[in-house]
């Protein structure tokens, strides 16, 4: 149920970005979600993709550095109170959040969000246990389908 | 004595100075009887000497003229490490008054050693720089070039008292300080790095004040390589009188050679330190007006005599007699070197000093290039290095905390805090053969 993210090295210049996702489409490579972290002089772009696989290799063939990195989807209830609920979870269980990011779709009840941990396997069978919906990869590209 | 009162006595000449004005067969005839006498120390007293001596089966009674010099095997920075830390030295340590030492590649510094007479010496030709550059009694030195093992600070320091001038000893550094204590107690001379007394003239703008209306009128600028336009421009903007100076640690610190008023090449101080020009590539003596790369024998060292030392400073020794009337030869100031090394505020780099840092962040080492740039006359060094997949995490605290290492390893090594930028892979120009490894954006 874990999923596996592209993250990509940017440099901090004009272009970088735009440079990653012309390589994906050029490839036909859909993003099922993504997001950017910056650092001071340079920034990392952790990418949600079906093909993964595929995607590193087309990014590493146009010269970028990219490594793999496991992440959960967890279904968050799309209302006050839903994430807080999800974090109080976590937080019983002692896991540690590196950082979360939310999809861009989602059904009008739930939302999902990706949850980087630095357990991703204790975490997973934690969060099963107390009941927190893991979505897997064909589940997601299922939804984002839709 | 005032100031005044010296000057009409003395004009510009200062008793220290008598030797730069020895008829030159005088001075040949010194230099052998120098030559001879340091060969034969270093034979006695330092084994790498002898073992090379022996290896092509000369002895010291061999050198029968100057030109048999020639003869004598090359010393290289290389022999300064291996015999780390006092594997050349020619006195016992119960005469050894002074140590002073220089960052090396791998750790290892450069170690240099000085009897009481060769502090003597290092003061005088510090003495003779000032006075070649019309410093006297009377003069406030403001003395930037920093103090501690770096033998500038110290050099520069002991031959100002000498000439009898008040030394102010501010060290590097802190240039509003600099500019306070330069308008507050008068300074008419500073010594620091060229780039560095750009930075204090830019900076004394901000501030609200013309360095032309102060009294400072002379500057002896070393400690890395300068131009013609770097002098121009200080001496347009700041009203000082800019003056060359060259020294290296391993002969014996700033004081090696310096500019008269003529400002056309150097003056070595050649009773002390004997210049060669050889082809860098065959070790050949060229003649002099010919360039190539300076070799320096030390004359009267007695701690530590360096016998045809190899700078790696490419310049060439004038054939012409200089209009100042000092007899001992000039040499032309330094723009380049036969080595890959680069002088950044006042500081040797090597870029292999750079790659040992580059490897502390693991794996094989990444490509990389030095940047070197000059904002408002400071020198910023920048390390770009390609991301590698051995050395990219998804972590930002990872990828963060290894550019602080490498910063701080560089700092210990050279100690300077230099900038470090994680480039895309392949975007570092690659060049056929030998990988150019420093790009130097300075207007030098």
């Amino acid at each position: 149920m874990k999923l596996h993210q592209l993250s990509v090295f940017l440099e901090n210049k004009p272009g970088q970005l735009k440079a990653v996702c012309q390589t994906l489409a050029d490839a036909h490579l859909n993003i099922l979600t993504m997001t950017l972290a910056d650092a001071k002089e340079f920034g990392i772009v952790r990418l949600i993709l079906h093909d993964w696989e595929r995607a590193r290799s087309v990014l590493e063939t146009a010269g970028f550095v990219a490594n793999i990195t496991e992440v959960l989807a967890l279904e968050v209830p799309d209302r006050p109170g839903g994430l807080a609920d999800v974090l109080a979870a976590v937080e019983e269980l002692g896991l540690n959040v590196e950082y979360i990011y939310a999809f861009t779709f989602g059904r009008s009840d739930k939302a999902v969000i990706i949850f980087r941990f630095n357990d991703p396997d204790a975490a997973l069978e934690g969060l099963k246990s107390r009941g927190v919906n893991v979505i897997g990869g064909i589940e997601l590209l299922a939804r984002a389908e839709k | 004595m005032c100031a005044e009162l010296w000057n009409d006595t003395f004009g510009k000449f200062h008793p220290a100075s008598a030797p730069d004005y020895l008829p030159v067969p005088q001075l040949r005839l010194l230099q052998l009887q120098r030559l001879q006498a340091v060969v034969l120390r270093a034979y006695d007293y330092v084994e790498l000497f002898r073992e090379r001596m022996g290896q092509i089966g000369l002895l010291p009674r061999d050198l029968e003229t100057l030109g048999d010099l020639r003869l004598l095997p090359f010393t290289v920075k290389n022999d300064l490490r291996d015999t780390y830390p006092f594997g050349l030295f020619a006195s016992p340590m119960q005469e050894i008054v002074r140590l002073h030492a220089s960052s090396g590649t791998t750790g290892r510094p450069i170690v240099v050693a000085y009897t009481r007479e060769d502090v003597e010496v290092w003061t005088s030709a510090m003495v003779r720089t000032f006075a070649a550059a019309g410093l006297h009694q009377g003069d406030i030195v403001q003395n930037a070039y920093g103090y501690g093992l770096f033998t500038g600070g110290l050099g520069a320091h002991y031959g100002a008292e000498a000439l009898g001038a008040t030394v102010i000893p501010i060290s590097g550094g802190n240039a509003d300080r600099q500019i306070m204590l330069m308008k507050d107690f008068g300074s008419t001379a500073i010594c620091c790095t060229p780039s560095y007394f750009i930075h204090l003239i830019e900076r004394a703008g901000e501030m609200g004040i013309d360095m032309k209306d102060l009294p400072l009128r002379v500057g002896v600028f070393g400690a890395e390589p300068w131009s013609e336009s770097m002098r121009q421009y200080i001496q347009a903007n700041s009203g000082v009188e800019a003056f060359d100076i060259y020294g290296l640690s391993e002969i014996t610190g700033p004081g090696v050679g310096a500019e008269c008023t003529e400002h056309d090449g150097l003056h070595i101080f050649e009773d002390h330190f004997y210049p060669e020009i050889i082809d860098p590539e065959t070790g050949e003596v060229l003649a002099d007006g010919q360039e190539g790369e300076l070799v320096l024998t030390t004359l009267s060292k007695k701690a530590m005599p360096l016998i045809r030392y190899r700078t790696r400073d490419i310049t060439r020794l004038y054939t012409e007699v200089c209009p100042c009337g000092r007899t001992v030869r000039r040499i032309a100031r330094i723009g380049r070197r036969s080595d890959d090394m680069f002088i950044i505020r006042g500081i040797n780099v090597f870029p292999s000093q750079v790659e040992n840092a580059l490897l502390q962040m693991g794996g094989t080492l990444p490509h990389y290039q030095i940047v070197l740039t000059r904002d408002k006359g400071l020198d910023e060094m920048e390390v770009q290095v390609e991301v590698t997949p051995e050395i990219f995490s998804d972590s930002v605290s990872v990828m963060e905390s290894l550019n602080e290492r490498v910063i701080n390893v560089l700092e210990q090594t050279l100690n300077l805090r230099v900038g470090v930028r994680l480039v895309a892979p392949h975007t570092i120009q690659r060049s056929e053969g030998k990988a150019k490894r420093v790009i130097d954006e300075r207007k030098i």
